[in-house]
């Protein structure tokens, strides 16, 4: 190979288009590091703290699509506080100053700002798509500069980001001659938009294929949205709420018979009932549904709809669907790849939750199913052992008993053997998340089984530092491993050291390590940066009461030293 | 240094809205409240030396409903009705308010939880109550419908809520010929009549509902309707 040109070298890596493919073929020897890296265009970074932008940008001078990811996954469930970090701008600073043609930012869990987004939309010609998940810390008028700068914009994608809302105008502000969108996505704003100004934009975007609109859209709008864009492929509704006898439903009706091309389907925040009928017509098509935020669609209506989805491929509902509705969606939705279900009342005490019979029924009906999430009521070993041997294609397994300590519902046994079951069937699983009753052998279990685990999410589990080290010794390919409340100490914590720096990150929190289990660990491992989020005076008072527990801990290896963003709360040992 | 919460203020739901919010740990800010730690070298019942275990952390941990606090007051004031269903069941409720459980994204926690907000109906002459999820409908039409449905003896006959010129909503029995004008209790307690302001305001500030018959709610003549209705401002 050290006779080809670098350019055939160079033709043979675009073949590769996975990371990790990339990664590894530039470990090879310098020459085809040297050739990988100036090829390379696409870049991920999972933790942003792992890397700096200088370093990036050093290495990669051709880079032209960056995903970023911030803060730590339990982030989503407030575990994580306001102000930990996770800040583009010094990303978005670097590659601002340099010469790097960026054309794609993805960023996930991180903090963005109306400052940021203004010099992204600022500093880059060719821009073309942004994609925000989870994000937060700006308002529209950073989208109102994407909009208004960003003169060859495809993608504007927000999903799920807490964007302070000051409405509508920022739609306008996409000037008359942006004809190149293709995808549009502003189903988490909270506030009203410019209806006149989206049918515009609409109608001057040819190439849009994927829409979806927030909950202030009427109906009125939809229809006249969907007479531009025929061609759409990916809808969200806004407001699905109208009088079925008027004129605007009827006209909707006729409409909607002209989008053949829609797969996926979602939205219905607001939804009256009575107007799905007009959706009917395209539910055979559909390859994706996402009903998981329609809290109006009811038990019997929910059926009706889904009995015409004999396509679907991936399914995302609430619980109230019950397990009734759940034997409908095993016997119509064949080809089911991906489950979702999430519990409609997260609150409270979940009378319509579903259950293991509903679990059991998809494994049946479903053989192709291989990604779950699953909020239900209750669970057996039993169901888990059938639903094992039924479907062993899993890749991610995600079951989450509402009551996190509810044993076997039928045995009252704890639920080792079911999931044991699970990671001893499906050998290519790489995501597993734990609930109910468990003890330190579901986590034998998994250390034997789960030879291509990657990602463990764990909660009130086990009985010992056995539990954990397991896990760390048996799964060879883990990066990510994430424990709340378990009672995991510093002996399984110290076990290994030298383990974390084959994973991206560990996260403990209320478990039983102490603040001297991690100081010892950061003194051993340089390259790890252990930090201990600390909200409270306690540890303040007694800085050096190395007996404490230690409330959070996320550590991570990174090439980059401890962090200078860190506040104040946050201790890098 | 613990959140030390008088039991009473939980189980009476008593000024619970406005400590809501600030109750909590000096130091904390914005959205979500960490987990707990031991206190060094004290044997406190509430903080045990071991793994603060399920139970344990949710009787600790029953700062209020919401998780994040830094949303607005509606969500507050929604769950407030809830309350006092909820209360007094302490097993189910004092678990789901562990911090970070169950495991969904605060995003959609905020709009899958607003979408409940029962109130209980009353309807002259019917001996027992009901109860319907404000949250369920989009506007008042959808409303009254649903109360037709629930509330007035079985009809084949599809009934309309009917508006006089005055735009009033009203339900009526087209068995009987008795119509029933919707008022509502709002959370300073007043007694409004139903429809005058926009309805999402409407769903935020009713407490409950009743459906009080047509002489009642205007004067001493119920069998001339019309005459009744067009006394009414």
């Amino acid at each position: 190979m050290n006779y080809f040109p670098d350019e055939v070298l160079e033709h043979v890596f675009d073949f590769l288009t996975s990371h990790r493919d990339r990664n590894a073929v530039s470990l090879v020897c310098s020459l085809w590091y040297r050739v990988e890296r100036f090829s390379r265009q696409r870049v991920f970074i999972g933790n942003c703290y792992a890397i700096s932008p200088e370093k990036l940008i050093k290495r990669f001078p051709g880079l032209k699509s960056l995903t970023l990811k911030g803060k730590h996954h339990f982030a989503d469930f407030n575990l994580v506080p306001y102000d930990w970090g996770g800040y583009v701008q010094p990303w978005i600073e670097a590659l601002a100053k340099s010469r790097i043609g960026l054309e794609e930012l993805r960023l996930k869990r991180m903090v963005v700002s109306d400052e940021s987004l203004e010099l992204l939309s600022r500093s880059f010609a060719n821009f073309k798509a942004l994609v925000l998940v989870s994000c937060e810390g700006f308002t529209t008028d950073g989208l109102a500069a994407i909009a208004a700068n960003c003169r060859f914009l495809r993608e504007l994608d927000l999903q799920e980001n807490e964007i302070d809302d000051h409405s509508g105008h920022w739609l306008s502000c996409f000037p008359d001659s942006c004809t190149s969108l293709t995808s549009l996505n502003f189903a988490c704003l909270k506030g009203e938009i410019n209806s006149a100004s989206l049918e515009r934009l609409v109608a001057r975007s040819p190439n849009l294929r994927s829409l979806r609109l927030n909950r202030s859209v009427p109906l009125e709008t939809l229809q006249k949205i969907l007479v531009q864009a025929p061609l759409l492929v990916d809808l969200g509704t806004g407001s699905y709420v109208h009088d079925p006898d008027s004129e605007t439903y009827n006209k909707l009706k006729t409409t909607i018979l002209t989008c053949k091309s829609i797969r996926n389907l979602s939205g219905f925040l607001e939804v009256d009932p009575r107007c799905l009928p007009a959706i009917f017509p395209i539910c055979l098509n559909l390859t994706y549904l996402n009903l998981s935020y329609a809290a109006g669609i009811h038990g019997s209506e929910l059926i009706k709809l889904i009995r015409r989805c004999a396509k679907l491929q991936r399914l995302w509902i609430l619980d109230c669907i019950g397990d009734k509705g759940l034997e409908v969606v095993a016997s119509t939705c064949n080809e089911l790849q991906e489950l979702r279900v999430f519990p409609s009342d997260p609150l409270g005490i979940g009378h319509d939750a579903v259950t293991e019979y509903g679990l059991v029924a998809i494994s049946i009906g479903c053989p192709k199913l291989h990604s779950l999430l699953y909020f239900c009521q209750q669970m057996t070993n039993a169901a888990l052992i059938t639903v094992a041997r039924n479907c062993p294609n899993f890749i991610r397994f995600r079951l989450c008993i509402l009551d996190p300590t509810k044993p076997d519902a039928v045995t009252m046994q704890p639920l080792d053997d079911g999931f044991g079951a699970i990671v001893q069937s499906c050998k290519f699983l790489r995501r597993l998340s734990l609930t109910g009753l468990l003890t330190d052998q579901v986590f034998r279990y998994i250390g034997m089984y789960a030879e291509q685990l990657e990602m463990l999410s764990v909660a009130f589990a086990g009985n010992s530092d056995k539990g954990m080290l397991y896990v760390l010794n048996g799964c060879k390919k883990l990066r990510k491993l994430e424990i709340m409340d378990c009672p995991f100490g510093n002996g399984a914590l110290l076990s290994d050291a030298g383990k974390y720096e084959t994973m991206r990150s560990l996260w403990m929190s209320s478990c039983e390590i102490t603040l001297s289990g991690c100081k010892t660990l950061a003194k051993m491992m340089p390259r790890l940066n252990v930090e201990i989020i600390n909200e409270h005076d306690q540890m303040e008072i007694c800085p050096e009461d190395d007996g404490q527990r230690v409330g959070k801990l996320y550590l991570y290896r990174t090439l980059v030293g401890p962090r200078k963003d860190a506040p104040e709360f946050v201790w890098n040992l | 240094m613990s959140p030390d919460l008088p039991k009473s203020d939980v189980s009476s739901g008593l000024n619970f809205k406005e400590t809501e919010l600030t109750l909590g740990l000096p130091g904390e800010i914005g959205r979500g409240t960490s987990s707990l730690i031991q206190i060094p070298g004290s044997s406190s019942a509430k903080l045990t030396g071991t793994k603060r275990g399920f139970s344990q952390a949710a009787m600790d941990l029953n700062l209020g409903r919401s998780f994040s606090v830094e949303h607005d007051d509606s969500a507050c004031e929604q769950s407030e009705s809830e309350n006092e269903d909820l209360s007094v069941a302490k097993p189910p409720s004092a678990k789901a308010q562990i911090l970070g459980w169950p495991p969904v994204r605060a995003f959609r926690k905020n709009v899958i939880t607003k979408s409940c907000h029962l109130v209980k109906v009353a309807m002259d002459g019917a001996p027992y109550l009901r109860k319907v999820d404000l949250e369920m409908y989009n506007s008042y039409q959808q409303l009254l419908s649903a109360l037709e449905e629930m509330l007035i003896s079985c009809s084949t006959i599809p009934t309309h809520p009917t508006r006089n010129y005055l735009d009033e909503k009203k339900l009526m029995d087209p068995a009987s010929g008795v119509e029933y004008v919707p008022i509502y209790e709002d959370k300073d307690g007043d007694l409004m009549l139903v429809g005058d302001v926009p309805w999402k305001m409407f769903v935020e500030s009713c407490k409950r509902l009743r459906l009080i018959k047509i002489s009642e709610a205007i004067g001493p003549d119920p069998r001339t309707p019309q005459q009744s209705a067009s006394c009414t401002s």
